[in-house]
């Protein structure tokens, strides 16, 4: 008996988003990263097209991250001081596909520096690395409405990825985004309807959503990933069968959310019994990783170099 | 949901005096409206006026300089849909083949050569059905054939047949459920269409009628529309009725 064929055909194919710019596209990036394009949900090359593997975008704080334990900021090493070299570092030694620059220092709750200085930042990571570049703002809208005009225009012609259009920034964003030829990021808070919602606006705007990639908050393992896993994989599935205001490339911003909950910060003097947190912080994030690739992730953002590795190989190994 | 736009058609007086004279115009406004509106295919329809595929052929290319959306080949002359595949720039969806194995004979392989998509009348040589019973048989009947043909459920637009509600009106819940049972045919299933005008022929409140029956048969599996795609009420309504089936992800701006 023949075996019944059970392939899934889908209609539509998710956008392809190419970030970066060689210095023939008028930047100065020595490569171009491409992500989407896929016709069929993650892996499943049986079914159709994936002609691109998730990437990882290493991750790099532009000031020290309170409460980053020390098994993740001694992994980093000292250049943990210089975003410049830390990015550098993640290009030479760990083999990453983009750098993914969050700009915290602006935050007002925190250090509180001028769009000048985070836009002299931007220009030293992209001078270190020729790497494409994520650019992402501090989470607070009134500086990041600030900050990222001016860091946009450091980087113009980069074509870098900005983060992040919201719901109630989306006009700034486009016109950033369109004055200096970059890509953005399209942000909900764990919530699908807004995150549709936010597309449709920029879209309507004039913002080509064939520039965008989506993202939801990302949720660390255990605190709402599966909330985010099923938004990734609804959106995912809502794109494929045509919905064309979902048929976007996703990230996860898993380097940034992870090194935040107790599982990934915590040793076994607070937490004991669950093994040291040496080994267990980096699986945390590797773990959370893997997850979100399968959910249909394009662009991974990650800290700790063993995760780097550990999610490396597992892409390797799925996309085989 | 899939609109199809009815009105480049030469039952309407402006575009049979167009297609006339030749004038690209008519036709290129409704084309950019329609489109604009959200239509998904534009239906082009030479109607009486001639039997030429060359004027067929001419007003699809008239289209086609002014919109890059694809045609729906609204004809039942073989002659006419072999010239006309031949001039469209994206898949086309054919309009349309009864169930009749001599008429889906001639026009499968049609759809098979142009690599578009297809409309199967729930219907064969004998007229149009008159219970839910025999739409399903026919229509069921024209699913087998195209598959035989190599044409998937997804490339197959099953027509229950709508009758118009003020001379018919037994017929409406007849179609409805027709429908319902089309759903059943295939996993995935194949497309359920309707040219919906004819269900408020002769009536005086023609937009309400077309409205409600509209959404009442998205609620029981179709998701393809010949319409007035310039009629706003109906197109919010069905995108409405969309959300309503969970066919959609809801979005505060989804009109």
């Amino acid at each position: 008996m023949d075996l019944v064929d059970v392939k899934e055909k889908w209609s539509n194919t998710i956008n392809t988003v190419t970030i970066g710019a060689t210095a023939s596209e008028g930047g100065t990036r020595g490569k171009t990263v491409t992500v989407g394009g896929e016709t069929t949900l993650p892996f499943l090359k049986f079914e159709g097209d994936i002609p691109h593997a998730p990437v990882i975008a290493g991750l790099v704080v532009d000031v020290v991250p309170e409460g980053w334990p020390e098994v993740l900021t001694s992994a980093i090493g000292d250049v943990i001081k210089s975003p410049a070299a830390w990015a550098k570092t993640l290009v030479d030694e760990l083999n990453v596909d983009l750098i993914c620059l969050k700009l915290l220092g602006p935050d007002p709750a925190g250090s509180n520096r001028s769009a000048g200085d985070a836009a002299k930042t931007v220009k030293e990571v992209l001078e270190a690395v020729d790497v494409p570049l994520i650019i992402w703002g501090c989470g607070d809208e009134e500086k990041d409405n600030e900050v990222l005009p001016e860091c946009s225009q450091a980087a113009k012609g980069e074509n870098c990825l900005l983060g992040s259009a919201t719901e109630s920034n989306y006009r700034t964003m486009g016109a950033i985004g369109k004055a200096d030829k970059h890509k953005l990021i399209a942000e909900a808070p764990v919530d699908i309807n807004i995150a549709k919602q936010v597309n449709i606006l920029l879209h309507d705007s004039g913002f080509d959503l064939k520039d965008v990639v989506m993202c939801q908050v990302t949720a660390a393992l255990g605190y709402g990933f599966d909330y985010v896993y099923t938004i990734f994989e609804r959106v995912r599935i809502a794109g494929l069968k045509g919905d064309k205001h979902m048929a976007l490339p996703q990230i996860a911003n898993v380097g940034w959310e992870v090194w935040k909950v107790k599982e990934a910060i915590a040793d076994e003097d607070v937490l004991p019994g669950w093994g040291k947190l040496r080994d267990r912080g980096p699986r945390w994030e590797a773990t959370t990783a893997t997850g979100y690739i399968q959910a249909g992730a394009d662009i991974i953002t990650l800290a700790h170099p063993d995760a780097i590795k550990i999610v490396r190989d597992t892409i390797a190994e799925l996309t085989v | 949901m899939i609109f199809v736009g009815e009105r480049i058609n030469t039952g309407f007086k402006d575009i049979k005096q167009a297609v006339m004279d030749k004038d690209p115009k008519p036709l290129q406004r409704w084309a950019r409206d329609q489109t604009a509106a959200g239509a998904t295919y534009l239906d082009v329809n030479l109607g009486a006026v001639s039997t030429k595929p060359e004027d067929m052929c001419w007003m699809i290319e008239t289209v086609q300089a002014a919109v890059d959306t694809p045609i729906s080949i609204d004809s039942n002359k073989p002659a006419i849909l072999a010239e006309a595949i031949k001039v469209c720039n994206k898949p086309p969806l054919i309009n349309s083949s009864t169930a009749s194995q001599e008429k889906m004979d001639v026009f499968l392989p049609i759809v098979v050569e142009c690599g578009g998509s297809v409309i199967g009348l729930s219907m064969d040589d004998a007229g149009a059905p008159k219970s839910a019973d025999m739409r399903v048989e026919k229509a069921g009947m024209f699913l087998a054939t195209a598959m035989e043909h190599g044409i998937t459920p997804d490339r197959v637009f099953l027509d229950p047949i709508v009758m118009p509600l003020k001379f018919m009106q037994d017929q409406a819940k007849e179609i409805l459920e027709a429908a319902r049972q089309f759903l059943l045919f295939s996993d995935p299933a194949p497309h359920i269409i309707c040219g919906l005008s004819n269900v408020s022929n002769g009536t005086t409140h023609k937009k309400l009628i077309n409205r409600i029956f509209l959404t009442m048969l998205i609620n029981n599996g179709a998701d393809a529309a010949i319409c007035d795609v310039m009629d706003t009420d109906l197109v919010h309504a069905a995108l409405t009725a969309e959300l309503v089936m969970n066919r959609e992800i809801y979005a505060d701006s989804y009109i």
